[in-house]
């Protein structure tokens, strides 16, 4: 009750609505009591405080009516960006965070790829080269052994110092004499000559006596002091052409083996309707070529030569009958030859097939080219 | 009469609340504080807030009684709403283009710190009047802001006597007096 007469007295005084004897008297009393006077200022400064609050908001409340008065008188207009989309503004708003974000993407993605090429090649590479190294390692060595193996080899072999055979095929003796036919196209890839192994392993040298590119027949004579010439030949060579259907077998050095094979005659011609050969259904690989084509009585009925890439099974051989007649035309041109005899009768007819096999594979050599 | 003369007049027009000086400010400079805000990835609310808080300002500043214009009214509108949008936009962390800035301008830093202070109170005594509640507020607003007699007042709220009004007004004054210095003090 006090305090309120107090502000009371402060109220009227302040608002100069005391008298003079009155505002004396309360001017004496702030003089002497402070607490009295302190309440006197801080009610002053409250009331200001108040009056103030209030003229803020009659203010705000007029602005408020005369802003909506405007915008409806038309006075002023709540315009948007002059000729410009929402989206344009919106664009234009969040432009900066749009190009900020998208440097900072563009930034993280190179810092990635970056780090990525940083990191990763190298260790591509490493397995590159490991890899590379591996395989080098596998070529060294292979070239180590290889070396090791020729120097071996070269102890027993007939291959002239530092010549490496380059084509390996098959072929057989005509003559005891050391006369022996294979393709052409074996010798073909010849630089300097050939050596023949016998199936015990047994290496002589030989001279190319005749190279029939044209039938793809060739004629080798051994020229070695190790050849002992043989007297007998077990097989003969058929002069005349044989019939279909007839089984046949081979005998060759495909793979640096010596290979039994066994088929049929399918065809009188060879190749697109070639005469000079025929087709046989046999298993061949290279390393076959120039090895004697058998029929069931042990006569050569011709050389096999080659093979269609696209079929299995589908080999072609050279018919003899042109061995003979290439004799036979050798013979008339070149003397040294006159005494060259073929075989033409087989002595292992009606024998097993393993028995004739025994008694062939001596007369069967492997050519080796270099 | 000159320009400035002109402008003294509306801000002492303002000063009192005058409906008519607060239309011809309006009509006078609303449309560049919008133009220049739309222009500054702003929209009309963002541009009737910014110049209401500025004629708030002038307004205050007008009442202070020592203002002294030291440049054109248009000027000083326009700093004061270029200077409170830039605020804003911080504020909003909107990371608009540099506000462009063909208008002449003048410092206003200080004034705008100074009507922060204010506005500070001013948010201050609103709270505490509200949380304050009826019939207090109404009282106490009628007494001291619309400075309504005392008579009236008991009338039109109901009390026997002008007597009995001035009792409760006084019980409501001490009321809010408690509750804006506890939030004034808890402000600071």
């Amino acid at each position: 009750m006090d305090e309120i007469l107090i502000m009371d007295a402060a109220e009227r005084y302040l608002n100069g609505q005391m008298s003079a004897e009155e505002k004396a008297m309360f001017e004496q009393l702030r003089q002497t009591n402070p607490e009295v006077d302190q309440l006197v200022v801080e009610h002053s400064h409250f009331l200001q405080e108040l009056q103030h609050y209030g003229g803020v908001r009659d203010v705000k409340h007029t602005l408020h009516e005369v802003h909506n008065q405007l915008l409806q008188d038309g006075v002023i207009k709540e315009e948007e960006l002059a000729g410009t989309a929402k989206v344009v503004n919106l664009w234009k708003r969040y432009k900066r965070t749009i190009t900020i974000a998208a440097s900072i993407a563009g930034i993280t993605a190179l810092s990635i790829s970056g780090m990525t090429l940083l990191f990763t090649p190298p260790n591509n590479n490493k397995k590159i080269q490991e890899l590379v190294g591996v395989v080098n390692d596998i070529r060294i060595k292979q070239k180590q052994q290889d070396k090791t193996i020729n120097e071996v080899v070269k102890k027993i072999t007939k291959l002239p110092d530092g010549r490496e055979v380059t084509a390996v095929g098959s072929a057989f003796l005509i003559d005891g004499k050391g006369y022996l036919v294979t393709n052409a196209h074996v010798l073909r890839k010849s630089k300097k000559g050939a050596i023949v192994t016998n199936n015990k392993g047994e290496e002589f040298r030989v001279v190319i006596v005749k190279m029939d590119d044209a039938r793809d027949i060739a004629i080798l004579k051994i020229e070695d002091e190790d050849y002992k010439s043989v007297n007998f030949i077990p097989y003969g060579i058929r002069k005349s052409s044989t019939d279909i259907a007839e089984p046949i077998f081979t005998l060759g050095y495909p793979d640096n083996k010596f290979v039994y094979g066994e088929g049929y005659l399918s065809s009188l011609t060879g190749f697109n309707g070639d005469t000079l050969s025929c087709q046989i259904a046999i298993a061949a690989n290279p390393g076959n070529s120039g090895g004697p084509v058998f029929n069931r009585n042990g006569e050569v009925i011709g050389i096999l030569s080659t093979r269609e890439v696209q079929a299995e099974g589908v080999v072609f051989a050279i018919q003899s009958k042109y061995i003979v007649q290439m004799v036979n035309d050798l013979k008339k041109s070149d003397t040294a030859l006159q005494k060259l005899k073929l075989p033409l009768n087989s002595a292992v007819k009606g024998m097993d097939k393993t028995q004739q096999v025994k008694k062939f594979e001596d007369y069967i050599y492997m050519v080796k080219v270099y | 009469m000159k320009p400035e003369t002109i402008d003294l007049d509306l801000l002492n027009g303002l000063a009192r609340n005058e409906r008519t000086a607060i239309e011809q400010l309006y009509e006078q400079h609303y449309r560049m504080v919008q133009t220049f805000i739309i222009n500054n990835n702003g929209t009309a609310d963002d541009a009737r807030d910014i110049f209401q808080e500025a004629m708030i300002l002038l307004y205050e500043k007008a009442r202070g009684g020592n203002f002294e214009l030291t440049s054109k009214l248009k000027t000083y509108v326009y700093s004061v709403c270029r200077r409170l949008w830039l605020k804003r936009l911080q504020q909003l962390q909107r990371f608009g283009a540099p506000v462009e800035s063909l208008e002449e301008v003048t410092p206003v830093e200080e004034e705008l710190e100074e009507q922060e202070r204010r506005n500070e109170a001013f948010s201050v005594m609103d709270k505490a009047l509200n949380h304050l509640g009826e019939p207090c507020k109404s009282l106490l607003e009628a007494y001291y802001v619309h400075k309504k007699p005392m008579q009236e007042i008991a009338e039109s709220f109901g009390y026997t006597n002008a007597d009995n009004a001035k009792n409760q007004k006084y019980k409501c004054l001490m009321r809010l007096k408690k509750l804006f210095f506890a939030s004034y003090k808890n402000g600071n």
